[in-house]
């Protein structure tokens, strides 16, 4: 059986600022990442043969294509479910090259989603007769119209079955905002939290306060995936795709997966570490750091357990030992995360974890050989893990 | 599928009998009918109406355009439809089974002599055929196929028609939002409304009569419902109601964002019913601190507007 493994490498990587109003469309913020991205890599533009996003990015490949003065596009690809797809275009980047198919391959994620648009502002769809329409039928007429409120359902009875509180959300927001304070891109560069300002934070959906929830921010980041074999003649030290992988299952739903045996869970995410572990042949104790999705604090806790660094409903204490801030066992967010440095969909995370592999980090940890990396979670998820060469 | 083939057995029976008791003309062929139904139809063949004309054809009174066939023995119009006798029991059977929709298709009519004025017309239809069930570009349903006899007043054989009829399962009509309230606008933003499909339109069916369905796979539950089972892959399903039992297995408490048509704050549960299916919805009289895991509720229903009818719970 064939592998992705060790077949393809992150060679660039490039973001615009991270801000609350861009000032300029969406198009334009992705076709400027996609460039420094280039630049970065030192891969010229006319090069590029393959685009691959969100469903849920407003920029056609084709547009962003022709205005990098693209020449002949033979892979293109997108990934349904949010925040779930931030690291999935860069799997099917690995695969395509890893197939022959296209040889450069740029991921990029554009939004102005403070300044044109909210995530958080309630959902209510119009009512047409399709599934995905109907799935959120079983929630608005009740009221339940936000990311955040489809999350803290789980988070509830994560904490009445695991002993988990509220301090223990904010212990992660203050890690990321701690980590922020010290990355000059971040939103909230130089501000950091205590714990006392995470619990004094209003009520947003109980059991989630302001501070348990991400940013709102206009931005874009772009990365580019080539052969390793080509990314190790380039200006930059390669950051290998070690891991690539994709997951849902155990009655996946869109935010809503109240209906498995244990809500508690994000079974999509066990399915990714698992697939990821296994393709790169090592376990959680050869993994120095980690980009956790962070678009609410409450699921950064099982995603820790999917990937064994702590013992299922046991997170908590992990996390109450400092293990996830910098100097512990598994730092993570080094850019501030999606709290701290911006909401970009997960795609700004795969680039931190590019500079953890390159030495680059804003909060460099020290030894790293492999750096995991994972995606919107409650969602279908996706997740990598980068080493260097 | 063994409604639909209940369906299909229980109309075919009809084939050969009476679609309705016979129709006896209401007025006797006449003149102003026929002037009238001329105008309407922008026939001005003057043999319609003009006395000289008619009688150089041979006819010695008013004569009826061929197509008025069936004119003389129509049901009569009434605000709100025919009434039972009026109608066809047969065609009733679909509408019951869900073949809402109705297009006539086809009329084919045969003429043995005019009728003229003084005609006393009858008429007798019989259920001639139904069809196997029909995709249609309308939707799926079946032809029914009516034969009609036409005989005048010394019982003699005056025309026949042959008249076809689609009845079918129009599209699934999807939730309207209530219009804003006329005055202060206060209800200008609606209640958010659920999209129907074919997978989930009992659920909202039963709630509008007060019944919390659950979709059964030979007796596996699944909610929310799925086109197949998820263990044997069969597409047939029936229902359950939901005895009302459950306890509530998570909860939140919504602060932000807010819609108009909710207070706040709001709680929403997470109700593991005691068939073993869990459902999301609101509580009624119930403090959001009174709320918890473990709780046992009830089940209620709550009218949010007219005809729009959703499940609650009250602690038990």
């Amino acid at each position: 059986m064939g592998t992705i493994s060790n077949q393809a490498a992150i060679a660039g990587i490039g973001a615009t600022e991270f801000s609350k109003n861009s000032g300029r469309s969406e198009l334009r913020l992705a076709v400027e990442a996609t460039l420094a991205a280039l630049a970065d890599a030192g891969i010229d533009p006319a090069e590029v043969d393959g685009l691959s996003t969100y469903t849920m990015d407003n920029n056609p490949e084709i547009e962003l294509f022709r205005a990098i003065g693209g020449r002949q596009l033979k892979f293109h690809s997108r990934i349904h479910y949010g925040g779930g797809a931030a690291c999935a275009p860069i799997l099917h980047a690995a695969m395509a090259i890893a197939a022959g198919i296209a040889e450069v391959v740029v991921c990029y994620r554009a939004m102005n989603e403070r300044s044109q648009y909210r995530f958080g502002t309630g959902h209510t769809p119009p009512p047409v007769p399709t599934a995905e329409s109907a799935h959120y039928g079983w929630y608005v007429p009740f009221g339940l119209i936000s990311p955040a409120s489809w999350v803290a359902m789980q988070a509830r009875r994560y904490m009445h079955d695991h002993g988990a509180t509220s301090e223990d959300f904010g212990r992660v927001s203050v890690a990321a905002r701690r980590h922020a304070a010290t990355n000059p891109r971040a939103w909230f560069y130089e501000k950091p939290i205590t714990l006392a300002d995470h619990q004094a934070s209003r009520w947003i959906v109980e059991p989630l306060r302001l501070l348990d929830c991400c940013q709102e921010s206009d931005g874009a980041v772009a990365v580019v995936v080539t052969s390793l074999e080509r990314a190790r003649r380039l200006r930059n030290a390669p950051a290998v795709i070690r891991a690539a992988a994709q997951g849902a299952g155990d009655d996946s739903q869109m935010m809503t997966s109240y209906y498995r045996k244990d809500i508690g869970r994000i079974s999509e995410m066990n399915i990714v570490a698992d697939q990821l572990y296994a393709q790169a042949g090592i376990g959680p104790a050869d993994v120095q750091a980690a980009i956790l999705y962070d678009h609410f604090t409450p699921f950064v806790l099982p995603q820790l357990e999917a990937f064994g660094f702590a013992k299922e409903g046991q997170a908590r204490d992990f996390i109450r030992e400092g293990n996830i801030e910098l100097g512990g066992r598994l730092p993570i967010n080094t850019h501030g995360g999606q709290l701290g440095e911006a909401y970009i969909h997960g795609l700004n995370g795969v680039a931190e974890a590019v500079r953890l592999v390159r030495g680059t980090s804003p909060n460099q940890v020290d030894g790293i050989r492999n750096v995991i990396v994972t995606a919107g979670t409650g969602v279908p998820t996706s997740g990598l893990i980068l080493s260097p060469d | 599928m063994t409604e639909q083939s209940d369906l299909l057995g229980r109309a075919r029976a009809w084939i050969g009998r009476p679609a309705t008791a016979p129709v006896t003309a209401r007025d006797p062929v006449n003149q102003p009918m026929i002037r009238r139904w001329a105008e309407a139809m922008g026939d001005a063949n003057p043999l319609w109406h003009d006395p000289d004309v008619r009688a150089a054809a041979g006819f010695a009174g008013a004569v009826a355009p061929p197509a008025m066939l069936e004119v003389w023995t129509m049901a009569p119009y009434r605000a709100g439809g025919r009434t039972e006798d009026e109608d066809m029991a047969v065609l009733r059977l679909f509408d019951e089974a869900g073949y809402r929709g109705v297009v006539a298709t086809n009329i084919e009519q045969e003429y043995l002599r005019y009728l003229v004025e003084g005609d006393i017309i009858h008429a007798r239809a019989i259920v001639s055929d139904i069809s196997d069930e029909k995709r249609t570009g309308l939707g799926i349903g079946h032809f029914v196929t009516i034969d009609y006899e036409f005989t005048d007043q010394a019982d003699e054989l005056v025309g026949r028609m042959k008249f076809r009829i689609l009845k079918f399962k129009p599209p699934l009509e999807q939730s309207k939002a209530a219009a804003p309230a006329g005055d202060a606008g206060a209800n200008a933003f609606p209640h958010p409304r659920p999209a129907i499909t074919h997978d989930n339109a009992f659920f909202w069916e039963g709630l509008k009569q007060r019944k919390l369905l659950i979709q059964s796979f030979d007796g596996r539950l699944v909610h929310p419902p799925v086109p197949a089972c998820p263990e044997t892959g069969s597409l047939e399903w029936t229902t359950v109601e939901a005895s009302g039992k459950g306890v509530i297995h998570s909860f939140v408490v919504m602060h932000q964002p807010q819609l108009p048509c909710f207070q706040y704050p709001l709680p929403v549960v997470l109700v593991e019913l005691e068939e073993g299916v869990r459902i999301v919805a609101n509580m009624i009289d119930t403090a959001p601190e009174d709320v918890a895991i473990g709780r046992a509720v009830t089940l209620d229903f709550v009218e949010v507007e007219p005809d729009y009818i959703l499940p609650a719970f009250r602690l038990a």
